[in-house]
């Protein structure tokens, strides 16, 4: 059983009042650059840059991120996890990052991701953007920009996120895992 | 090298891959294996290897610890398998262990828990070091497939031979490999290489040319009349390099006998990527310590 929390013109609607909130919280886009987390944080990041390219006629610094070497569950993992390419190509000393990603949940993958931002340098301030807050939190990570807040999501319930840019659709999916 | 498929070599380099980043950046460590312990456990000298192997270690947050035989127990009488059970009862996670007899690691594999890797093991394989040779070659020629590789030198004893011929061979590569015929075991053609007993012939159009010294520590030397004989139709020159394809890649595993089996003005020179070999070592390293280290054994 599937419901569809957000659909490709909810999505839509939802990167462009982020980017406007963004552009408005840091009064403008200096100094300011994007990091998408690996997978769809990386086509959501994408999206915001050419918007704001759009709006500010300025093209951001963008950068890809992997978290798996900084993960908190690798000792207790069955297998390796595949470890992917982290491609920052600016450098992020004082730079205010807004780090994007599909969805929050836990809050552990934004605590790897600015774990490994910060063995790169030392940003001004990180911001984190994401499409759905789905609650349940297991440490004090809130974001700034948030496409829909969804908590009541039960424990089998599962939050999936697909893009037109790997899955062929925009939607938020709410699904009762078996 | 010769039991590990396509895909686990493929797996294995874009995991170094992504590992090499980390020893680029000014902070040259990721928390990836804290909590782990790494053991080497080296038999033979080494310092290429060994410190390789420590460097990976550290740069993923893992403890390490060396022993080198000289100054470990086994100058006291103890057998293999009994230093590698009282060192498990330390619960090291991964054991890097380097030993003249082949079959050392294989061996420790089978009575111990922690993961083991082979360093070198007499003149069987070198399974980190076919992978970084690899590596160089895939990040310099951007394919393995299609290349044409000649190995030169003291193929017989060669650990790093064998290993790299293992490992090309799962690719669609031509290997040659050119020595005096002292130095080329017997049936060598039935792993799938051609065979030549001249340095010319052998370089002539190929993308790699990996160089190997005369392991002396094996008896190498007594395959040939004289170091000096043997240089002067081994060793590798300026004038061999032309012959070879355009942009091709010099590799060596080190150390070097320069004058023996490269010349300086080979080693040195534009073509050479004895250095990156070295650097992508450490990826590479890091990589099999991260893989091995996932799961709980």
């Amino acid at each position: 059983m599937e419901r569809v929390l957000l659909d490709d013109k909810a999505i839509e609607r939802s990167i462009n009042r982020i980017v406007h909130e963004i552009l408005e919280k840091n009064q403008g886009s200096k100094n300011l650059s994007l990091i998408g987390i690996r997978t769809r944080g990386i086509f959501l990041a994408k999206r915001i840059r050419d918007k704001i390219e759009e709006v500010e006629g300025r093209v951001l610094p963008f950068g890809i991120l992997d978290i798996t070497m900084y993960r908190d569950d690798i000792a207790r993992m069955k297998a390796s996890l595949e470890v992917k390419k982290t491609d920052i190509p600016f450098d992020v000393n004082n730079m205010t990052i807004v780090l994007v990603d599909d969805v929050l949940y836990t809050g552990r993958t934004t605590r790897a991701a600015i774990d490994a931002i910060m063995d790169l340098g030392r940003p001004k301030r990180i911001q984190l953007a994401v499409l759905i807050d789905r609650g349940s939190r297991e440490l004090p990570i809130q974001p700034d920009y948030t496409g829909i807040r969804y908590s009541a999501v039960t424990e089998d319930e599962e939050v999936s996120v697909r893009l037109q840019e790997m899955d062929g659709q925009d939607a938020v999916l709410l699904s009762k895992s078996l | 090298m010769r039991d590990l498929s396509r895909e686990e070599i493929l797996l294995l380099l874009d995991t170094a891959d992504s590992f090499r980043d980390v020893s680029r950046r000014d902070i040259k460590k990721v928390p990836t294996l804290r909590g782990k312990t790494v053991i080497t456990l080296f038999y033979e000298p080494s310092t290429r290897t060994r410190v390789s192997f420590e460097i990976a270690a550290k740069r993923l947050s893992a403890d390490t610890i060396n022993i080198s035989a000289g100054s470990s127990s086994a100058a006291k009488g103890e057998t293999l398998k009994d230093t590698g059970k009282n060192l498990e009862s330390m619960r090291p996670d991964v054991i890097v262990i380097r030993h003249s007899m082949p079959g050392a690691p294989h061996m420790l594999a089978g009575v111990l828990d922690s993961a083991i890797v082979n360093a070198g093991d007499g003149s069987h394989e070198h399974p980190t070091q076919a992978l970084l040779d690899l590596f160089t070659m895939r990040e310099k020629k951007e394919t393995l497939d299609g290349l044409k590789v000649a190995i030169v030198g003291d193929i017989i004893h060669s650990r790093v031979a064998r290993s790299n011929i293992f490992a090309l061979k799962k690719f669609d590569t031509e290997v040659t490999c050119c020595a005096p015929p002292t130095m080329l075991p017997p049936r060598l053609e039935e792993l799938g290489v051609k065979v030549s007993h001249r340095l010319e012939d052998a370089v002539a159009g190929k993308d790699v040319i990996m160089m190997l010294r005369i392991q002396k520590e094996r008896g190498g030397a007594s395959s040939i009349p004289s170091i000096r004989e043997y240089s002067s139709l081994y060793c590798l020159q300026e004038s061999h390099v032309k012959e070879a394809r355009e942009k091709v890649i010099i590799m060596h595993p080190g150390p070097l006998n320069r004058g023996v089996e490269i010349s300086s003005d080979v080693a040195d020179g534009p073509y050479s990527v004895i250095l990156n070999q070295v650097e992508n070592g450490v990826a590479v390293r890091m990589a099999v310590l991260y893989l091995l280290s996932g799961g709980e054994g």
